[in-house]
């Protein structure tokens, strides 16, 4: 419809503008979430923050970065091999639709959809109490592994069920078994999207605070061992602004941990948009 | 038989079962979550009480009263704030995006919703504190930390989920219906709204169930501007306390009864979010029958 047709169809006329600035809205959130945080916080960024070691005159973050690194590191060590597999086992080896398989979905839906504090009471009762590992690298490690178990598995296996059946039929045809056709033939073009999805996870643990206060602890010092005590960055960003001490650092964390996510957040994109479009 | 393929048969059975424990890895994780909050979280629901625990108004830790019914209330109430505020405009910039935008805006637009959708609670959290709460400050007096701040904030944070999961839907309505609406002269608004969206319904209120899913769970952001007094709010202008809070906020220092009253206020969030996610597969149940 033309725009001079407009003023003589005034629902249509009120619908048009009314989606219009429902995209605007959303976009504005966008734009000034990313915008005043940056704005914000680019000038805050000193020398200070990126020493070696932290203390309440520097408030430096590089403790805390290092920590988030390594406890994505452990987290993925244990999930995603437990992930693609299961996602390998769901997609190549279980016949469609059996009870076990619908369980599964079921779990996996369901750990999807807990919201990250109850992991985090998980993980303190389980990985802190029950085992004594205390307050530790190794219990939040394990905490985020059950958390991002389910988002390994669902595009692992997305990414498996992209791979057109012909592939595995000439395979077998050629007299292959069933373990090398999904080793030697499906999971090496599908090797983008899993990669997307493990980008994926790393951002979620990146993000996460609630599920991490309880479980590794808030202490600002790299770990002298698997049951140190550590803050990632996410619970250092909590920390200065509940804390409110530290407003203008608080600012620079700010900008660090979002311009962290939002890179890995786009890789992890970028990978799946590659499939995807390969595909089509 | 030779020994080559004997051994190719062990290999493959033996991957076959180790894929297989894989797969029960996720069955394993739920009914770990569910004993070890079960277990530790009911015996104290016992000895509060059932129905003190989840009707009593009072949480006062320091004199043994245990009542999450403010969280409760809480909880919903900032749900809801985010349900009226974030699904409007969410499903309106669905139809925007599926229906209205041309393609080299789709191009933007796409991006920066699931980039939205990947920003960390905490900061979202941090932007209501800084921004937000002074901004609300201005309107309603007192400390700008009140229901009405979580809800906006919440409605923001849900946007992305709802805005990706309607599009989907609004996409996935068969063109037909589209060009019947025309055929029977409509305008582009008119088969849009009501020829496609009454037809994607089933997929929109799977979005918003999503979204209360996520806004019930969501801890971070709404501790910091939410207020956190365990009252029962009477206006959209107090503070207020969600269970998800109640936990984070005294964990910390909790021990004994007060520790598993905390564990029980788990509880209470754990089921209802088991009860938002079968409401959730009925939804898409729904749609396909």
């Amino acid at each position: 419809m033309e725009l001079w047709q407009l003023r003589r169809r005034p629902l249509s006329a009120f619908l048009r503008l009314c989606v219009m600035l429902a995209a605007a809205a959303a976009m504005l959130v966008f734009l000034i979430l990313v915008g005043y945080i940056l704005v914000k916080g680019i000038p805050n960024i000193e020398t200070g923050l990126f020493e070696w070691e932290y203390n309440s005159q520097n408030v430096s973050l590089v403790p805390a970065l290092i920590n988030t690194v390594l406890i994505t590191v452990l987290s993925l060590f244990i999930a995603s091999p437990l992930g693609i597999f299961a996602a390998i086992y769901m997609n190549e080896y279980a016949k469609k639709e059996n009870r076990l398989i619908s369980t599964v979905r079921i779990a996996a839906e369901t750990l999807a959809g807990i919201p990250s504090i109850v992991y985090g009471l998980f993980g303190m009762l389980l990985f802190v109490v029950a085992l004594k590992w205390g307050y530790s690298l190794i219990a939040g490690a394990f905490t985020m592994a059950v958390m991002i178990l389910p988002i390994i598995m669902r595009t692992t296996e997305e990414a498996l069920k992209s791979i057109p059946d012909s592939y595995r039929e000439g395979s077998f045809g050629l007299g292959a078994g069933r373990l090398r056709t999904v080793f030697a033939i499906v999971l090496p073009p599908a090797a983008p999207g899993i990669l997307a999805g493990i980008i994926l996870a790393i951002g979620r643990v990146v993000g996460e605070t609630a599920a991490l206060i309880f479980t590794a602890g808030t202490v600002a010092r790299t770990p002298a061992a698997l049951t140190s005590s550590v803050r990632t960055l996410s619970v250092h960003m909590y920390s200065l602004s509940s804390e409110g001490l530290h407003i203008k650092q608080a600012y620079a964390t700010a900008v660090v941990l979002l311009v962290l996510v939002i890179t890995i957040n786009s890789i992890s994109g970028a990978l799946a948009g590659r499939i995807a479009g390969g595909r089509g | 038989m030779d020994g080559y393929t004997r051994m190719n048969k062990i290999k493959e059975d033996f991957m076959r079962i180790v894929f297989l424990a894989a797969a029960c890895a996720s069955i394993l994780c739920v009914a770990l979550i569910c004993v070890f909050l079960f277990a530790n979280g009911v015996p104290a629901i016992g000895k509060i009480g059932f129905v003190k625990f989840l009707t009593g108004q009072e949480w006062r830790p320091g004199n043994n009263l245990y009542g999450v019914w403010p969280m409760i209330l809480g909880s919903l109430y900032v749900t809801a704030g985010a349900i009226v505020t974030g699904v409007p405009v969410g499903v309106l910039a669905a139809v925007f995006m599926a229906r209205f935008c041309p393609d080299w805006l789709h191009r933007l637009l796409s991006p920066a919703i699931s980039l939205l959708a990947g920003i960390p609670s905490i900061l979202y959290g941090f932007f209501g504190l800084v921004v937000m709460v002074p901004a609300i400050r201005v309107v309603s007096g007192g400390s700008g930390k009140n229901i009405l701040t979580a809800s906006l904030l919440l409605g923001m944070m849900i946007l992305p989920t709802i805005i990706s999961v309607s599009e989907t839907a609004i996409r996935a309505v068969p063109e037909s219906y589209y060009q019947g609406a025309l055929a029977l002269g409509a305008t582009h608004e008119r088969a849009v709204f009501f020829s496609i969206l009454p037809a994607a319904r089933s997929g929109i209120m799977a979005a918003v169930i999503l979204g209360v899913g996520r806004s019930i769970g969501e801890t971070m952001a709404v501790i910091m501007v939410a207020g956190n007094q365990a009252v029962v709010p009477d206006s959209i202008f107090n503070g207020a306390r969600t269970l998800t809070a109640n936990i984070v906020l005294e964990m910390g220092y909790a021990a004994d009864l007060h520790r598993e009253a905390l564990i029980a206020t788990g509880v209470v969030l754990f089921v209802f979010i088991l009860l938002t996610n079968l409401s959730f597969s009925y939804a898409r149940l729904a749609k396909k029958g």
